[in-house]
């Protein structure tokens, strides 16, 4: 192998329980994202277009379709002779595997796939966070520090600031506190998750924290407060723009609907940095004389008859003759016959929805009774599902399978 | 391996479409929103199960090279068999006929292992999956299968075609190459089987007697020593030869039967990929009967076009009767009617184009107007 100077390590093992229905057969990373993407896919594109060409990809919760659509990397330029990304699940060794026990320990697993580059930095990236980030400005910005860690940090609502890790800074920008998920946070600089290392002192904290009996093996939790106690010259890189972590159905809905303003804060349409993905092979959608399109991102293979207002349509759906979709994302070959209405719900990949069906409609109970519905009122419907005629489904519900109606 | 393979001939075609293959030729016209020309006939013979396809090219194959790379995206980017790229004979003069292109790439004919050969051309527009008219080759014996379409006469003008004659069995007695009056309404697809063998050895043949045209000396010469059948495809064909009937068949895309019958029902047709974002349709967007492709924002009106790759319509811009190929840009007011634009134009704010349905007016790629 080649040497390499930096390599990248993305944590793509979550389960993402809090994404429910949408992770039910697939890990997070590899849930559908903005009517053509899956959401590893900023983070590939990322470090293609930061001219990052050595990718390991440490997965372990349901990996079978993220194992398949990342396939040898292709799509991301990443079939190289020399690196290229390379997939990583647990594995067993001569004394017995193990799961990844932290995202510490799953690099701490391999550290031998490290090595064989033999780089000077490793950039530990999430699958799981929609961004448009040029990874080398961060490493430029390490190496000028000299440091021998730089953890990314962006600006967060205060009320949000207890969610995240915080950071508090010296005037040059050097971390000199750290606090994970403050009660009361007195900054509002948060860490994204995305560090560059030194690798060889890496290495060093890793296998010190691997031999501690009481550490939960997590970045965040663990190496970083250790290293800080350690001393070591840590600095702060503050990334703006979007960025968001799609941890819940709330924030995954709500980071679709962000793309539909005209001129969204994250920009698809830039051809300097595209966000590449795996394509089916689809015709342009066609938008018949009955249909209404509004404030939507339509993908290709779409066959639209009816209305469809401020929603996320992913390739392949059919949208019957009468029927409405509003603030909603509609999965990939998801049918929707004539007369449906759907408001504010995710339908998940291949269900079929006949005709004169009611998807999110208010229910009057509710309103009765005074409780909110889950999920602050998203409908979720479960992948493959058949729909029969005439449902109706109130609004924040979630559809696994059909006794539920 | 299998049995059959393909060679695409693009060196029959001209300047057909006028200002659009100025610089460029049929098989990389842009169509349908983000495909080329030959990606169709190129799809259809992948999704036949062929793998082994060569492309013979004349004049200016530069955006075709482009096109096609290494084939990967028809999955023919493959150690055996695979995409063969087949180059002219350096030739200072006026070409007269196809037939020494065949004939310069023996060599990668000698060397394909396939006992058939489909051979088409690129200007079809059409799903077609090849293993049936392979089927009726073998079984009626023939030495050449045709294969041709029934059109109605009246729809279209066929002066640019082939017309058939045939007998009942199929044999085909008699063709008429670009008449003004068809006889019959058997319109060829200009699309052959045959075997391999009988390929190499009618054109040594038809060389050595001073023949140049694949179809005329090859073929229509030959009709009474030779078994020429003819295979019906039951099907939708478009055949782009003029700049109406590009148009037309780009238009006809908009009926959702033809468009499931070309892109859907059977295998897919498979292009470059561009890897643009999904359609943005914008608060104010207004779209009626049209094919848009991935990475156009649309904040206008748009109604019976088809959109390629990347254009942008601007807010209170309308837009008719019209195609508009890859990143165009249509500005605030500007207002188009049957109009095809070419890659890349741009119509500044209020300018007002319009072309009538039987001859569109066309923009040449780059203009600003």
């Amino acid at each position: 192998m080649h040497k390499k100077e930096c390599i990248a390590m993305i944590l793509a093992g979550g389960q993402g329980s809090r994404l429910g229905t949408l992770t039910k057969k697939l890990a997070k990373p590899a849930v559908p994202f903005g009517g053509k993407y899956r959401i590893i896919d900023f983070t590939l594109s990322n470090c293609c277009h930061s001219d990052i060409d050595t990718i390991g990809v440490l997965t372990q919760y349901k990996p079978l379709v993220l194992n398949s659509y990342i396939g040898t990397g292709a799509p991301w330029d990443l079939d190289r002779k020399d690196g290229g990304v390379t997939v990583l699940p647990p594995y067993v060794k001569e004394l017995g595997g193990e799961w990844y026990k932290g995202t510490a320990n799953a690099i701490y697993q391999n550290m031998d796939f490290i090595d064989q580059y033999d780089p000077e930095y490793v950039l530990i990236l999430s699958g799981d966070h929609i961004y448009k980030m040029d990874y080398s400005l961060m490493l430029e910005e390490h190496k000028s520090n000299q440091a021998d860690a730089t953890i990314s940090v962006i600006q967060v609502p205060w009320e949000e600031a207890s969610r995240f890790g915080i950071m508090h800074t010296d005037e040059w920008g050097r971390i000199i506190a750290f606090e994970e998920k403050p009660e009361y946070p007195k900054n509002n600089l948060a860490s994204m998750g995305i560090y560059v290392f030194r690798w060889h002192l890496l290495k060093e904290y890793l296998e010190a924290d691997e031999q501690d009996p009481l550490s939960s093996h997590d970045f965040g939790k663990n190496i970083i407060p250790k290293m800080l106690q350690g001393s070591q010259k840590m600095f702060a890189y503050r990334f703006s723009g979007y960025w968001k972590d799609v941890g819940t159905i709330e924030s995954y809905w709500e980071a679709n609907m962000d793309l539909l303003s005209d001129y969204p804060e994250l920009d698809l349409y830039d051809p300097d940095w595209r966000i590449y993905s795996v394509n089916p092979t689809q015709p342009p959608n066609y938008i018949s004389p009955s249909a209404k399109v509004h404030r939507s991102l339509i993908n290709e293979g779409c066959l639209i008859h009816g209305e469809v207002e401020n929603s996320v349509i992913f390739p392949g759906v059919y949208v019957g003759p009468g029927s409405r979709i509003v603030d909603s994302v509609i999965m990939p070959n998801v049918k929707v016959g004539a007369n449906v209405t759907i408001e504010k719900a995710i339908i998940c990949e291949g269900t079929l929805v006949r005709s004169d069906s009611l998807i999110g409609y208010d229910e009057i109970d509710f309103l009765f009774r005074g409780n909110l519905p889950e999920n602050s009122g998203i409908t979720v419907i479960a992948e493959g599902m058949d729909i029969p005629r005439w449902t109706k489904i109130p609004k924040g519900s979630v559809i696994n399978d059909l006794s539920y109606i | 391996m299998g049995e059959l393979m393909g060679i695409i001939n693009n060196t029959k075609n001209g300047n057909l479409l006028k200002e659009i293959t100025e610089n460029r030729y049929i098989a990389s016209v842009p169509f349908g929103g983000r495909y080329r020309m030959i990606d169709f006939v190129l799809s259809n013979m992948v999704n036949s199960g062929i793998k082994n396809v060569g492309i013979l090219v004349l004049g200016k194959y530069r955006s075709l090279m482009d096109h096609l790379r290494s084939g990967k995206e028809w999955g023919l980017a493959t150690k055996r068999d695979g995409l063969f790229i087949l180059p002219p004979p350096y030739y200072d003069g006026i070409r007269k006929g196809d037939l020494e292109n065949f004939h310069y790439n023996f060599e990668y004919l000698r060397k394909s292992k396939q006992k058939y050969v489909v051979i088409s051309r690129s200007n079809l527009v059409c799903n077609i999956n090849y293993t049936h008219p392979l089927k009726f080759h073998k079984e009626s014996d023939a030495d050449i299968t045709v294969l041709y379409t029934d059109e109605d006469l009246s729809k279209e003008d066929f002066s640019s075609s082939t017309i058939l004659h045939l007998v009942s069995d199929g044999r085909i007695t008699d063709m008429e190459v670009g008449p003004h009056k068809p006889k019959t309404n058997k319109v060829s697809m200009d699309t052959y089987i045959m075997e391999k063998n009988f390929l190499m050895d009618i054109i040594d043949e038809t060389l050595a007697k001073g023949g140049y045209d694949f179809l005329m000396d090859c073929v229509v010469k030959n009709l009474s020593r030779l078994k020429v059948y003819g295979y019906c495809h039951q099907g939708y064909v478009g055949r782009i030869h003029s700049v109406q009937s590009y148009y037309r068949h780009n238009m006809a895309l908009l009926n959702p039967n033809i468009w499931e019958e070309i892109f859907i029902k059977s295998g897919p047709i498979y292009t470059k990929v561009k890897d643009q974002a999904p359609v943005k349709y914008m608060e104010n967007a207004e779209v009626k009967n049209s094919l848009i492709a991935n990475g156009c924002v649309i904040e206008g009106t748009v109604e019976n076009c088809i959109l390629f790759r990347g254009v942008r319509i601007h807010k209170g811009a309308r837009i008719k009767d019209s195609i508009l190929m890859q990143n165009c840009e249509v500005q605030e007011g500007a207002a188009l009617e049957s109009v095809i634009l070419d890659k890349e134009v741009l119509v500044s704010k209020g300018q007002r184009l319009s072309g009538s349905k039987e001859y569109p007016m066309i923009v040449q790629k780059k203009t600003m107007i």
